[in-house]
Formats: C-alpha cells, sequence, structure tokens
C-alpha cells in the first residue's frame, strides 16, 4: 500500500469512527485534495463533515480553534508546508497556546496535515521542510512520517490526540509502498523508532531522509563493513531523547540528517540534546547533514541541496575516521 | 449597509437599571483596574472609559445561556454581565497570575485574546461549529478598528459568510489604536463598509447609544440565529482613555476633540434619557453605584487573595505533559520551595499519564 492510500484509508476509518471528526481545507473536497489524500471523502461522509474551505490559511487554523470549543474535532490540510507560513500566528500564538492560555478549560484536538518535501521538482514554497519553527513552539505535538506503516499508525494518533498535531507528509514516500497491518494500527506519538541497530555509528533522520539514511548505512557496511544503525525519530516534539541517547551510547558516532536548511535546524536541538546526556559515550564529533542554508532552492538545483547518499556516505566516513 | 433604527427606546424600568449598572460597573472597573496597576498590583490594564455602551449594549443583547463570547482585551471590562466570577478571573488574570486565563465553567466566552484580530477566525469556526452541531448558540466577537486591518479578520469574515455561521462581530470605533487615528487605518469610508467585500451586511451605530447598539445586536442575533449569517456592526465611540497604563495620548489626542467626546459621554446619555423617561432619579443613580462599588470591591479583594504558584507556570501546556515540561516544573518547584517543603514534581494535567515521555493519545 502506498503511504497516500493510508492516509486516505486513516482519515475514512478515524471520520467513521468519531463523528466530531470534520475535514477542511482548500479542494480536499470535490477534487479529493491535490495529491488525492482525501479523495472519495466526501462521497462517504458528506457536505456537513467535509468542506473546501476558502483560500486562506490562518482561518483554515484558526476556525478548527474555534470548531474546537464548539466540540469537534478539526482535521485541517495545508496544500503544502510552506504555505502553512501564511498561518503561522496562528499554530503558533494561538492553535498551540489554547490549553495553556485558557488552564485546561479549553483545548483543541486539531490535526493539521501538510505535504512537504524536495526532489520532486515543485517550484518555490512547495517543497520547504517547516518542521524546526513549528518544533519550537511549546504545546505543539510535531510529527514526520517515512513510511505508509507509520503513516497510519501515527495519523491514527494525531486525530486521536487532545491536543495539537502538525503531522508532515514527505511528497517522495507518498507513492512508495510498503506493508500496512491490516485493521487498527496505532503507532504512539514521541516515540522514536529503530530502524535497525549499529555498532558503528547510528544515522538519526526522519521523514524522506530516512531512506537516504538506509541506503547510506548499506553503503557503508558494502564499501568498509561498518555495522551502521539507523533511527527514525518520526515525532519531533516531543521526542524520544532515551532511544537516541541509547542509540548514540551503543554507537558511540552520530550522523544526523534532516532537509530543512542547516542553521537552527532541528538537528541541533537532537545533537545539543545527544551532547548533554550521551557524551561521555561519544568518539567522534556528531556531524550534520542538512540541507543548504538558502530558502526552496529552484528545481534545477535542488539536489545540489538536499542531502543524498553521497554526503551521508562521506559524514559517515568521516564520523568512523576521527 | 443597512439604516439602523434607532428611534426604539426603552420603557422596562427594570432592564434599565441593568443596562445602567452594568455601565457603571465597566466605568468604575475600568477606574478602578487604572489605579490597581499604578498601585502595581495589576502588571496591565487596557480602560474602556467612554465606550462602555458598545460593549454592553452588545452583550446585553445575547442570550448569555446559549451565546458565545470572543473577547479581545479592552472589551473584556464590560462583561460584568457574565458573572462576578468571571470578572474575578478578569483581575487575577491582568494581575499576571497564570490562573487568570481560565473562564469559569459554564461561563460561554473565550480567554482573552491579545494579538489583533486573531480571535475572529477562532469566532468563526466556533460559530460554524455551532451550527454544525445544531446547538441555538450565536457567536458575539468584538474587535477594534485598528484590528479590521488585520488579514485575519478579513479571512474570518469571508469564510463565516461562505459558512452562514451565526457570528456577529462588533467592531468598536474608538477613534484610535495607540497613536494611530482612524484615517491613517483605512481609506474606506467606514469601518461598517468592508463587510461589502465579505458580501454580509455591514451596519454602522452609534456606539454612545446603549439602546441603539442593543437594538442593532439583537437584529443582528435574529439574522444569525435563523441561519441566515454574519453581521458586521460599527459601533462609533471614543477611546476616552489612554490605550493601556504604558500609553500617555496626550502626545497625539487633540484635546478639543476629547472635550467633544466627553459632552457625548455614554452614561451621561443614557442616564439624561431615563430620567425624562421617568425610569430614573439621583436616588436611584446614587444606590446602583453603590452596589456596583460593592461587587466590583469583593472582586478585587478575592483576586488580589488568589496565591501565586510559581510551579503552576508549567501547567497544561499539553494534556499529559512531557518529560522536558516535568523536568522544568520540578526545576521551578525546588527553587520556589522552602527548604524544609517536600518536593512535588508531579505536575497538574488535565489527563495525567503515567508515561510522561510522550503526548497523551486515546486508544
Amino acid at each position: 500500500m502506498t503511504m497516500l492510500a493510508a492516509i486516505r484509508e486513516t482519515i475514512v476509518d478515524e471520520m467513521a469512527r468519531d463523528d466530531r471528526v470534520v475535514l477542511l481545507g482548500e479542494d480536499v473536497g470535490v477534487n479529493g485534495g491535490v495529491f488525492r489524500a482525501t479523495d472519495g471523502v466526501l462521497e462517504r461522509f458528506g457536505p456537513r463533515r467535509v468542506f473546501d474551505t476558502p483560500l486562506a490559511e490562518a482561518v483554515i487554523v484558526g476556525a478548527s480553534v474555534g470548531l474546537s470549543a464548539a466540540g469537534l474535532v478539526p482535521l485541517a490540510e495545508i496544500q503544502f508546508a510552506g504555505f502553512s507560513l501564511q498561518a503561522y500566528h496562528q499554530v503558533v500564538g494561538q492553535l498551540a497556546r489554547m490549553r495553556y492560555r485558557s488552564r485546561g478549560r479549553f483545548h483543541c484536538p486539531v490535526t493539521v496535515r501538510a505535504p512537504y518535501g524536495g526532489g520532486v521538482r515543485t517550484p518555490e514554497l512547495h517543497p520547504d521542510s517547516v518542521e524546526g519553527p513549528y518544533a519550537h513552539a511549546p504545546g505543539l505535538t510535531v510529527v514526520v512520517p517515512s513510511n505508509a506503516s507509520d503513516a497510519r499508525g501515527l495519523l491514527t494518533s494525531a486525530i486521536r490526540s487532545e491536543d495539537p498535531v502538525l503531522f508532515f507528509e514527505p511528497i517522495p514516500c507518498y507513492r512508495t509502498t510498503g506493508e500496512v497491518p491490516d485493521g487498527e494500527h496505532v503507532v504512539p506519538l514521541g516515540r522514536a523508532e529503530v530502524v535497525r541497530e549499529g555498532d558503528d555509528a547510528v544515522v538519526i533522520a526522519w521523514g524522506a531522509m530516512v531512506d537516504v539514511a538506509r541506503a547510506a548505512s548499506d553503503a557503508a557496511r558494502d564499501a568498509r563493513g561498518a555495522s551502521v544503525g539507523v533511527v527514525d525519530l518520526r515525532t519531533l516534539r516531543p521526542f524520544d531523547t532515551e532511544t537516541i541517547v541509547r542509540a548514540a551510547e551503543r554507537a558511540g558516532r552520530v550522523v544526523v540528517v534532516h532537509e530543512a536548511p542547516l542553521t537552527a535546524g532541528f538537528g541541533a536541538e537532537v545533537v545539543a540534546t545527544l551532547q548533554e546526556e550521551a557524551f561521555y559515550s561519544l568518539e567522534a564529533p556528531i556531524k550534520r547533514v542538512a540541507g543548504y542554508d538558502v530558502g526552496s532552492p529552484p528545481p534545477l538545483v535542488e539536489d545540489w541541496c538536499r542531502p543524498d547518499v553521497t554526503r551521508v556516505v562521506a559524514a559517515l566516513d568521516a564520523t568512523l575516521d576521527a | 449597509m443597512t439604516d439602523v433604527d434607532t428611534t426604539a427606546r426603552i420603557t422596562d424600568p427594570e432592564f434599565a437599571s441593568v443596562l445602567m449598572a452594568d455601565l457603571l460597573f465597566t466605568r468604575r472597573a475600568s477606574e478602578r483596574f487604572w489605579n490597581l496597576q499604578r498601585q502595581g498590583r495589576l502588571t496591565t490594564v487596557a480602560p474602556l472609559t467612554g465606550q462602555e455602551a458598545a460593549v454592553v449594549g452588545a452583550v446585553r443583547a445575547l442570550d448569555l445561556e446559549t451565546d458565545w463570547l470572543v473577547p479581545y482585551y479592552r472589551d473584556v471590562t464590560g462583561f460584568g454581565a457574565l458573572g462576578d466570577e468571571f470578572m474575578e478571573q478578569l483581575v487575577v488574570y491582568w494581575r499576571g497570575h497564570p490562573d487568570g486565563g481560565r473562564i469559569p465553567e459554564g461561563v460561554r466566552c473565550l480567554p482573552v485574546q491579545i494579538s489583533l484580530g486573531t480571535q475572529l477566525p477562532h469566532a468563526a469556526g466556533l460559530a460554524w461549529g455551532l451550527a454544525l452541531r445544531d446547538d441555538p448558540g450565536v457567536v458575539c466577537t468584538f474587535l477594534g478598528d485598528g484590528a479590521t486591518s488585520e488579514g485575519d479578520f478579513y479571512e474570518a469574515i469571508n469564510l463565516a459568510g461562505v459558512q452562514r455561521a451565526p457570528l456577529i462581530v462588533v467592531c468598536i470605533n474608538n477613534g484610535w489604536a495607540i497613536s494611530t487615528p482612524t484615517t491613517r487605518q483605512t481609506a474606506a469610508e467606514t469601518f461598517a463598509a468592508k463587510a461589502v467585500a465579505a458580501g454580509i451586511p455591514g451596519v454602522r451605530v452609534d456606539g454612545n447609544d446603549v439602546l441603539a447598539v442593543l437594538d442593532a445586536t439583537r437584529t443582528a442575533r435574529l439574522r444569525a440565529a435563523a441561519g441566515d449569517g454574519p453581521t458586521l456592526i460599527e459601533a462609533v465611540t471614543y477611546r476616552m482613555g489612554a490605550h493601556t497604563n504604558s500609553d500617555d495620548p496626550t502626545r497625539y489626542v487633540p484635546d478639543d476633540e476629547l472635550q467633544d467626546w466627553r459632552r457625548r459621554d455614554p452614561i451621561e446619555r443614557f442616564r439624561t434619557e431615563l430620567q425624562r423617561a421617568g425610569l430614573w432619579d439621583d436616588e436611584r443613580h446614587a444606590a446602583t453605584a453603590a452596589t456596583v462599588e460593592a461587587r466590583l470591591e469583593g472582586i478585587i479583594d478575592r483576586a488580589l487573595a488568589r496565591e501565586v504558584v510559581p510551579a503552576a507556570a508549567l501547567d497544561h501546556v499539553t494534556a499529559a505533559g512531557d518529560a522536558r515540561t516535568a523536568a522544568q516544573r520540578a526545576e521551578i518547584v525546588a527553587r520556589s520551595a522552602p527548604d524544609d517543603a517536600p518536593d512535588d514534581a508531579s505536575g497538574a494535567h488535565d489527563a495525567p499519564d503515567e508515561d510522561t515521555g510522550v503526548v497523551s493519545w486515546r486508544a
């Protein structure tokens, strides 16, 4: 099953399970979403559960805050994560804070889904990885699945969460297939996944970079017989400190990979945490492989800026030889 | 644009008394809060002096058993109709106390909004949601003239128009956005005219006439409750005081303009009208003022007595909390506790979870 199909099935199942769930966003109804992630949902649940909104990201998020106060469970879509910048103040300043501001009288069980990610030749602001600034916002949960099974399990948890979840879907993974368990499948928020154990080094990644990390691990094994682990962080806020510390302690060498620009990216948080909690197990400085420090690089040069297997292998070589 | 009938006048002495008590309460609350801020007991205050009728008239047009209010920061001083506990929480809020944001159970009002215009999308969503749930309530939200320049204002009335949400938007045009006059805020002829772009009715009403505001809001409420959608009401009034305690309006408000508006004081105007109608006299006025004063003092006394628990700063971030906020809370507990007090690092979360490392989710 593709990640897109897994997401679509999850939306249908959760809307069937809980009639408080309403779907809203640009083109999510009649058109079924620009990626068809909500194809057939309007036909199934009708116009009192599924809404094509005006083209206005701030009010999609802001209205979700109000819909929550009315007792509904909004599942909102922002067509591309880069466009969530037009709703940034409603996400970070409002959605994330309503529980805190109201001392628990009001809360927002809102899920905001948004595709992101480069490598598919989209115009500016379509490929942007914007998880970092949202992971900085107290009150939010930030999730990035890397495969179909986790997309199903994590989206289920997100929709059922009592608190707002930003759910970033990597476009390059939308059409890759993977096994998805039949029936209810729940992956808890806040837990990383050890994709493979490693004794010599570990790569920590999320989203589309997990496949890159896995390929780099294969390459390092083939080239130099290194045992390189891969950890898929899956949830960036709150993130699973325990699992990454354990992996770092076991391997002693760490590479963190993300698609977003390097400077002040979420990798810095991961590195700082490992420095605080696993310093004495480290045998070499932690390396970061990230997008270069530009906005959306134009399609014909984006591959030069995104982390790829070659760059991750080079970082692994550097840390293994250090 | 619709003309509002301002000739509907009051005959019910009991209701006249309710309105007058609300107006006096609001005026005195603004004054008392200002003094408390000057004494260092409140951190910030935003006086409503001069604009009382615009808020009280709208609030009293609602059915507070079913309808919701979505405020910003200035209008709330005029929400005395929501009860003593609500007003006590407001004073607690302006103290800067963490518990102040909690609206009492059963009171249909969202927390005070600080960021201009951002409450409009919440109000639109709440109204839309009430309609989807077949709830009979309507939503009344307030914003200033300046906040109509925010994109959120337009996005919200536009969505509410499309969904025919039961929403009343009251724009309190008090002439000033801190130091910026309305002429620098928009080239639109009126703020009510902004409704045209959203395809909803825009009404301009004398905001210093409590009965006119009441009437316009009642009309908008009937329209909303009938499923005919939102209304934008522009209540024209004047900010007779400062923006907040940190503002000095003498730097920019022309004195003759202020004096002109003082002559149109909404409370004096209503009092004169009631006296002419034989519904009011000096004795009643003095008695009402005394009742208001006692009520306000009780509210303030209780609010100022509320203890501050430093570790409460880390509560209610998420339902279950997470490992980091739990550790940070424990740090405040340790730093704030007397040496012999036992540590309470458990926190007060909305849905305690034994696994503090994850955000809660319901299976």
